[in-house]
């Protein structure tokens, strides 16, 4: 009984792991933009399709193929700032923005179809070797190094948001963008930078996940809408929220597809995403007032 | 309605009688059809956005809801086709209010999430416990109205683009009326809306549920015309879909639906001819007129006719 | 003369020449074929391999003079794997291009939605989809054919061989589509004619990433065999995870497993999966009188050569499709109720990619059971379970 729970425990964790890092993506554009960028989930995709094609198709060794793939979400992420985003940002426009980050991962869907096709892809996962048995469930080493990248994501960031200057800077903005440029701040500078760090973090979420699940030009969307539900679940903005919901919701997903009905599984992000923003929109973690200080 | 506006409907009226008596082809007629039944989820949700101040990314749901109802009710209970739709209409209706109480009180992202969350429901009722599961079912009975059952793709088109008239005659009625002005205010800012006595609440729940009626229409129309439903039509892709639709068309005003509609229908079937770049071509173009129109076709077309004349 | 009409003359008379003297000149009128698949969208895996067979047998059946003389031409509309899409690609071809028959769609879905139009338009349908309303009840679908087998035949070629086995009690996994949806009924419609219980019933869905938790209620119920039901990369993640859980119990999958790219992206968990295939996929495992090999043999080779990939099963739905119209027009000519009952009535013992075709008035798919061959994972390879 216990290992078939464990069983479903630490497939929730694998699935959530992902979400976590999508879910820290939206956060980390969302606090110095006010602005949710529903391409977020495509980064997930170019991570693990130019993982595979540095290390699979142009054979170049693992922690080449690793920064490169890194280098390239940080460019498209970039690219997407510099073009799409900084010009419509001084509008203010929530919808605008919204309908634009939509646009732009349409367009990067299209690219990725175009290059890869669409067939699913994988590589070998980072160690090889049988799964870790722990009280009779599987938990395969992949899952591991999905779990420990995400955290140590977590950990990177928060030295960078709390320990450096740079990240310090980031956090200003995203309270009160005036002031910021009053202390020498450059938001434009910011938000791109939040950009290219939210591309990385997707990117690697996917690295990670492809040698388990395989990597297709769509998984996009649906990872989009599964992190953002983590995201709501912890709190916009909240970084650590959006982890913890992350794998909150990779969890509770996986025990009603065990006790419950697999069918259903879907149906409960969104579930609890409703029932969150209906009675505590703030998130679990967030609290009221701060949510309404925000610009949108 | 202002006199523009009813011009604007009098060449649409004729327009959409002659139309299906000079071109013959039912492919274009189809695509028409296509054309129209995306315009009344538009129009809904171009008086909810562009008026009322709300986003929507679930209109899909609603739509579905439209399209299930009202062909279980006439397929499986037999029912008449029209008491069918009506029928559906209410669900959605109900559907929305349901959405609304709550949802209404969260802002900007997080009312365009819940909405999202709804929509995504309802795919995964409809995929779930749908008749047919996702596969869909068809054989689902043609439109009949009083004894005559419509059938070819002409009289579809007529029927289709007159409930667009009649759809829109009535919402730009709405707009320029007392409720109209009040939704304006409300956009423009609500707390002095409720200072000046609006129930503000009331209101934007109202017109919440007009969209859902109006999309529940879209998607009755759709199922009685296809014959044939599955889930993979109602995603939120199609939510999507329609939200570009009016931003593209232009939100703040209500001629912008439609042309949005016209526009992204047809789009597609331009497009054929480029078979894989379909999607890449797509993404670019809605980004583009994005970046560059971004108050959507009609507004800008409309400032530029006025400083012509 | 006037200057006008010897200039006019002299340009009729160079015309003429150029098309008269251009190699395989043809002065006889195309026939129009229309084809509809699912290129781009969800069901892309489907509609890619069915629009470059369909490409390259009309290049291929026009470089060697075409039907009687006259050009083939296909005209392939994608409908991005949506209903809406491939109506209206329908009523293209269906006016605008005039066709005479109508190949494809690549989805139940989609073939389910042309159904009233094909029979209003009087013109035939094969499509390449598996389901079986799509040919169900046959007096209802005089145009419309298919040439996938039936997921009910791949159900019972799986029951027969674990009946053989002695396996009584299994779990099937099954994805939440269309193709998912419809061998999950199958499943549960044909288990108590061979005596098999379905002791566990999951689901999962197109994009998910992790089965561990379905996979593990299977194992707790005690189900002997596990039966997954999808196509896409969802086999792939199956079998992974039913490796990874070290299940100990037989994992089959549907006919959808067919395609060597599954077994390279499984790695080693594919060891040991069992699939009942369509031929194509083995072709080189059959006895050479067989008389598929030959003409599997040739598919695979050219379209391997021209596409640098294997079609898979897929594929050869549409090869089958094709070549089925593009006989009866070589034996009818473009007359369109010709075309459908010639189909009908004279495909018979027909040799094809999917199997051997036996189309009847009451049957318009042709294939049973005997269309598939048991598989095995083998060493990295396919190979034939006796």
């Amino acid at each position: 009984m216990f290992s078939v729970f464990l069983q479903f425990l630490f497939s929730g964790l694998t699935t959530g792991a992902v979400y976590a890092l999508v879910g820290l993506g939206f956060n980390i554009v969302y606090n110095s933009t006010s602005i949710i960028n529903l391409a977020q989930g495509e980064f997930v995709v170019i991570g693990g399709l130019m993982m595979w094609y540095f290390s699979e198709l142009l054979k170049i060794p693992f922690f080449l193929s690793l920064l490169s793939t890194i280098a390239v979400s940080a460019l498209i992420g970039l690219i997407m700032e510099r073009l799409t985003i900084r010009p419509l940002l001084k509008k203010a426009d929530l919808l605008l923005m919204i309908m634009v980050t939509i646009a732009v991962s349409i367009f990067i869907r299209g690219l990725v179809m175009f290059k890869f096709g669409k067939e699913p892809y994988t590589y070998p996962p980072f160690t090889e070797g049988d799964p870790l048995i722990i009280y009779g469930a599987v938990i395969q080493q992949q899952t591991l190094w999905v779990i420990g990248i995400t955290g140590l994501c977590i950990v990177v960031l928060y030295l960078f948001f709390n320990k450096m200057m740079l990240g310090k800077a980031m956090r200003a903005c995203s309270v009160e963008p005036r002031a910021a440029r009053l202390m020498g701040i450059s938001v434009s500078k910011v938000v791109m930078l939040s950009f290219v760090i939210s591309a990385v973090v997707g990117a690697v979420g996917g690295i990670a996940i492809t040698p388990i699940s395989l990597m297709e030009y769509d998984k996009g969307p649906m990872l989009a809408v599964k992190g953002f539900c983590a995201s709501i679940m912890g709190g916009l903005g909240r970084g650590r929220g959006a982890v913890i919901g992350g794998f909150v919701l990779g969890i509770l997903e996986s025990l009603t597809a065990g006790y419950i009905h697999s069918g259903l599984k879907d149906a409960v992000a969104l579930i609890i995403m409703l029932f969150i923003l209906f009675f505590k929109p703030a998130g679990i973690f967030g609290s009221a007032q701060i949510a309404r200080l925000r610009k949108f | 309605m202002s006199r523009d506006d009813l011009i604007v409907i009098l060449f649409l009226i004729a327009t959409v009688i002659l139309l299906p008596l000079i071109s013959g082809s039912s492919y274009l007629l189809s695509v028409g059809i296509f054309a129209g039944i995306n315009a009344l989820v538009a129009i809904g949700l171009t008086i909810l956005m562009g008026y009322a101040g709300q986003v929507s990314l679930g209109q899909a749901g609603f739509y579905g809801i439209g399209a299930y109802v009202s062909s279980i009710m006439s397929l499986k209970l037999g029912l008449p086709v029209m008491i069918s739709m009506v029928i559906a209409m209410l669900a959605a209706a109900i559907a929305a209010i349901l959405l609304s109480v709550p949802a209404l009180r969260l802002k900007g992202h997080y009312l365009a999430v819940a909405t999202l969350g709804f929509g995504e429901i309802i795919y995964v009722i409809l995929n779930e416990w749908g008749p047919g599961g996702p596969s869909g079912f068809g054989d689902i009975p043609y439109f009949s109205l009083l004894g005559y059952t419509l059938t070819s793709s002409q009289e579809y088109f007529w029927l289709i683009w007159g409930c667009v008239i009649i759809v829109m005659a009535f919402s730009l009625n709405l707009i320029n009326s007392i409720t109209g002005r009040a939704l304006r205010a409300i956009h423009g800012s609500e707390v002095a809306s409720v200072s000046m006595g609006i129930d503000v609440v009331r209101l934007k729940i109202k017109v919440f549920v007009l969209s859902a009626i109006y999309a529940s229409l879209a998607g009755s129309l759709y199922a009685h015309y296809v014959t044939f439903v599955s889930p993979s039509s109602f995603s939120l892709f199609y939510s999507i879909l329609v939200l570009m639709m009016v931003v593209l068309g232009g939100m703040s005003n209500l001629w912008g639906g439609i042309t949005g509609a016209i526009i992204i229908t047809l789009l597609p079937e331009v497009l054929r001819g480029f078979k894989e770049y379909d999607i890449l071509i797509y993404g670019l173009i809605l980004t583009l007129s994005l970046l560059f129109m971004r108050k959507g076709i009609v507004p800008l077309v409309i400032e530029a006719i006025r400083r012509r004349g | 003369m006037s200057r006008y009409l010897r200039l006019g003359l002299v340009i009729f008379t160079i015309l003429s020449v150029f098309f008269t003297s251009v190699p395989f000149s043809y002065a006889k009128e195309p026939y129009r074929i229309g084809a509809i698949f699912s290129v781009t969208g969800a069901a892309s895996f489907l509609g890619e391999p069915e629009k470059n067979t369909v490409l390259m047998l009309v290049d291929q059946i026009n470089k060697s003079g075409g039907i009687n003389g006259h050009p083939l031409e296909v005209i392939i509309e994608d409908s991005k794997s949506d209903e809406t899409q491939a109506v209206l690609a329908a009523k293209k071809l269906l006016e605008k291009d005039n066709v005479l028959a109508i190949i494809g769609p690549s989805t139940t879905g989609e073939s389910m939605a042309l159904v009233p139009i094909m029979n209003n338009a009087k013109t035939a349908l094969i499509s390449c989809a598996a389901g079986a309303p799509i040919t169900n009840p046959v007096n209802e679908r005089y145009w419309i054919f298919k040439t996938p087998q039936y997921d009910t035949s791949a159900v019972e070629a799986i029951y027969t061989h674990m009946k053989k086995h002695g396996i009584s009690k299994v779990g099937i996994i099954t994805i939440a589509t269309g193709f998912g949806d419809a061998g999950r009924k199958a499943l549960h419609d044909l288990a108590p004619k061979f005596g098999i219980t379905i002791v566990a019933d999951e689901r999962y869905g197109p994009k998910d990433s992790d089965m561990t938790t379905q996979l593990t209620k299977i194992k707790a119920s005690g189900a002997q065999a596990v039966i997954n039901w999808s196509v896409g990369p969802g086999q792939v993640v199956v079998t992974k995870n039913w490796h990874a859980l070290n299940m100990g119990i037989p994992l089959y999958q549907s006919h959808g497993w067919g395609s060597k790219k599954n077994i390279e992206l499984a790695g080693k968990a594919a060891e040991g999966v069992i699939a009942p295939l369509g031929r194509l996929v083995v072709w080189e495992k059959l006895p050479d009188k067989h008389p598929q090999k030959a003409l599997l043999r040739k598919y695979e080779w050219d379209y391997k050569s021209l596409y640098k990939s294997e079609p898979g099963t897929f594929g050869g739905h549409a090869y089958d499709a094709l070549m089925m119209v593009v006989e009866a027009l070589k034996k009818v000519g473009p007359d369109k109720k010709k075309i459908r009952d010639y189909i009908e009535r004279n495909i018979k013992n027909w040799p094809g990619t999917g199997g051997i075709f036996n189309m009847s008035e009451k049957d318009h798919c042709g294939l049973d059971m005997t269309a598939f061959e048991m598989v095995v994972v083998k060493n990295g390879d396919w190979e034939i379970l006796k």
